[in-house]
């Protein structure tokens, strides 16, 4: 052990989520996408949302700022916002287009997407669009809005930030629109940024430059930062807490060492033993997770991994559902370290 | 360096290939420059082996795949291709319809199999059709050989008859695989074959191409962008960058010592999936180049921290370093 164990501070979490559950009401049943999450992000530090698509880690995003597409709703469960005023809102309870919300978004909590134009409309000049979101949030004259997203067009690295104010979106390279997209989201300065795989569909030295970017803006601004992503590399690059999902639920979360160094889910050792790494040539095969993820509408009973799982234990796995426990250096949500309730 | 190849060995022999896409502008539409997305490009592909193409968005590594699969015609140099039935030919040179006849040696697995697979079709004719094009296999015949091409793929052939929109990404680009399969070929272009899948569902995936490989003796074009895939799957490694080969080794090789700059950038860009290795990242944050003419000057001296006066002023020819052929005026000094 050559890190010593930090002191707990308990400073208080910037967001922590308690049993979150958003479900789908569709025509062919409910699917549901988030299904009792409960995590913390701590304020001036980030978290990665780890996991595959379907996992629910992008709609848990969604959850937090209200803009869950129909038919899914917030179901239970509750998502308390500790505001720059020291008092906390349950965002869940909240009306999607109350006056209260819409004031978080945008200036308290921002959000970046894998695809730059989620968020950027296409008709409209990039310094424009920059201009209008700080006008809406901050108390500023329009030519100091201006200033204001010119110097935040240079701050994210877009080369001649005068010119590329008066550009369109789609006179930039998908770098320099995801760039854009960032300066748009960190105008206002927010107190948190989440951060859907915003790197995903970019080239690795254009990812490398992101990532860069948004750790700078957070040393900076001191925001915290939810970053989702499936890609384990850029997990370990950049987390300082981790929370694994599958299935609309967290299986497991810890620190960053911990997960990597100790993971107890038998999902999270999977994950991690399934990816080629670089310098590291296995002979021959990848050891793969058998299976995939079960269809949305067909959960299985009891633990949600124990269709692909390696450790299924009949009886137990199917029966009972799994929490959140704390063993060692990490929450785990799996009968193979947590006690088996006593009744059927 | 090291054994000659014999030729019989070789089944893609690529020498100075090109494809320049003209740019046109102005109400005529006259040509006033070109898009050299692939720019005098030599290797060879050894029967049986992977062989890796690697490169980030613009590379002209797509593009490359397109002008073997004839998809594109290349506007020059040559691509041997050493076929079962008609000896060594030029695919750059051949009339449409003989290379119709080598589609089926020749097949590609494309990136996304959401796309690559009409959603109108059932699997039996997805991956069927060809053979009923190519054999005349039809009826219950035709059923049966493609039942097999399923399990071989790890899928049940009770699916024979469901949509695309019936499965799952993972189980899309089985179908695909099937697809490419169907005519038994010998050379499979598989572009960003993985790219689109999830982690657990890739790592089957590569097993599955593998085990293919060695059941059917196939030989790949493994294009693709994720450097720690082609680590694990290819036995040899080209780079692209800007349209050329910048390097091209065997895997080993080339991962263990890199000598191209840029092949270096693009090995530290990758993250680590180890938080005790986080990388020293400032290292890489030079902002990416603004394509220039780079008709006397190496295509990479704009972003090369290396670059000298000589790499502005000349092109560099390929050179043995090694046992890298690496397009570099200073391979063997930085």
């Amino acid at each position: 052990m050559t890190q010593p164990t930090p002191i707990p501070t308990e400073p208080a979490p910037l967001l922590r989520i308690a049993g979150l559950k958003t479900h789908f009401f569709t025509d062919d049943g409910v699917v549901k996408a988030v299904d009792g999450v409960d995590l913390t992000v701590e304020p001036g530090k980030t978290l990665c949302v780890l996991g595959e698509s379907g996992c629910g880690k992008s709609i848990m995003a969604r959850s937090i700022l209200r803009i869950v597409d129909r038919p899914g709703r917030i179901v239970g469960g509750s998502i308390t916002y500790r505001a720059a005023d020291g008092r906390s809102v349950d965002l869940a309870a909240m009306s999607p287009t109350s006056a209260a919300i819409r004031q978080i978004r945008g200036s308290d909590i921002a959000m970046i997407f894998q695809e730059p134009m989620t968020s950027l409309g296409p008709i409209q000049k990039i310094g424009k669009q920059i201009v209008e979101t700080i006008l809406l949030h901050r108390r500023m004259s329009k030519a100091e809005a201006k200033e204001t997203a010119i110097e935040m067009l240079n701050r994210v690295g877009i080369p001649r930030p005068r010119e590329r104010f008066e550009a369109y979106p789609f006179e930039l390279s998908g770098g320099m629109r995801q760039r854009a997209m960032i300066a748009m989201a960190l105008c206002c300065q927010p107190r948190l940024l989440i951060a859907d795989e915003p790197t995903t569909a970019l080239d690795v030295t254009t990812q490398a430059q992101i990532l860069d970017l948004i750790a700078d803006l957070k040393e900076e601004f001191g925001m915290a930062v939810m970053l989702i992503t499936h890609d384990l590399g850029v997990v370990a690059e950049v987390a300082e807490d981790v929370a694994v999902m599958y299935l609309g639920k967290v299986v497991e979360k810890g620190d960053v060492y911990s997960i990597f160094e100790e993971p107890k889910h038998p999902y999270t050792r999977a994950l991690l033993e399934s990816v080629p790494r670089l310098g590291v040539r296995h002979a021959g095969r990848l050891p793969a997770i058998e299976g995939m993820v079960p269809h949305p509408l067909v959960r299985p009973t009891g633990c949600p991994f124990r269709t692909r799982c390696r450790a299924f234990m009949p009886g137990i796995c199917d029966v009972h559902q799994p929490e959140l426990q704390r063993q060692g250096r990490t929450d785990v949500a799996c009968f193979l370290h947590n006690p088996v309730p006593a009744h059927g | 360096m090291d054994d000659q190849t014999p030729m019989d060995d070789v089944i893609l022999d690529v020498r100075d290939l090109s494809m320049h896409f003209p740019v046109r502008a102005g109400m005529f539409g006259k040509t006033h420059s070109a898009v050299r997305a692939v720019d005098n490009v030599s290797f060879q592909v050894r029967r049986g082996e992977t062989f890796g193409i690697v490169g980030e968005s613009g590379s002209g590594k797509t593009t490359l795949g397109r002008c073997i699969m004839r998809i594109l015609g290349p506007t020059g140099g040559e691509i041997g291709y050493a076929s079962e039935g008609a000896g060594m030919v030029d695919l750059a040179a051949v009339e449409d319809a003989q290379m119709r006849d080598l589609w089926r040696e020749i097949r590609m697995i494309f990136q996304d199999p959401q796309s690559s697979l009409n959603p109108r079709l059932p699997v039996i004719e997805l991956v069927g059709q060809v053979l009923r094009k190519a054999e005349g296999l039809k009826g219950a015949a035709l059923a049966d050989r493609v039942a097999d091409l399923l399990k071989s793929v790890g899928l049940r052939p009770e699916i024979l008859h469901r949509y695309p929109a019936a499965f799952s990404g993972g189980q899309r680009q089985r179908i695909g695989i099937a697809r490419a399969l169907a005519t038994k070929p010998q050379l499979v272009i598989a572009d960003e074959a993985v790219s689109a899948l999830d982690v657990s569902i890739q790592a089957q995936t590569l097993n599955l191409l593998q085990d293919l490989q060695e059941e059917f003796g196939l030989t790949y074009v493994f294009i693709a962008h994720d450097l720690a895939v082609v680590e694990h799957i290819c036995d040899r490694v080209a780079v692209m960058f800007l349209g050329e080969i910048v390097e091209l080794a065997d895997t080993e090789t080339l991962f263990a010592a890199p000598r191209h700059p840029y092949t270096r950038a693009l090995l530290s860009a990758v993250p680590v999936p180890d938080p005790r290795q986080r990388s020293d990242r400032r290292l890489r944050a030079a902002a990416p180049a603004e394509v220039t003419d780079t008709a006397t000057a190496c295509k990479f001296a704009a972003r090369c921290p290396h670059a000298r006066d000589l790499c502005r002023r000349q092109r560099p020819q390929k050179r043995t370093v090694g046992g890298a052929e690496v397009l570099c005026h200073f391979a063997g000094e930085i």
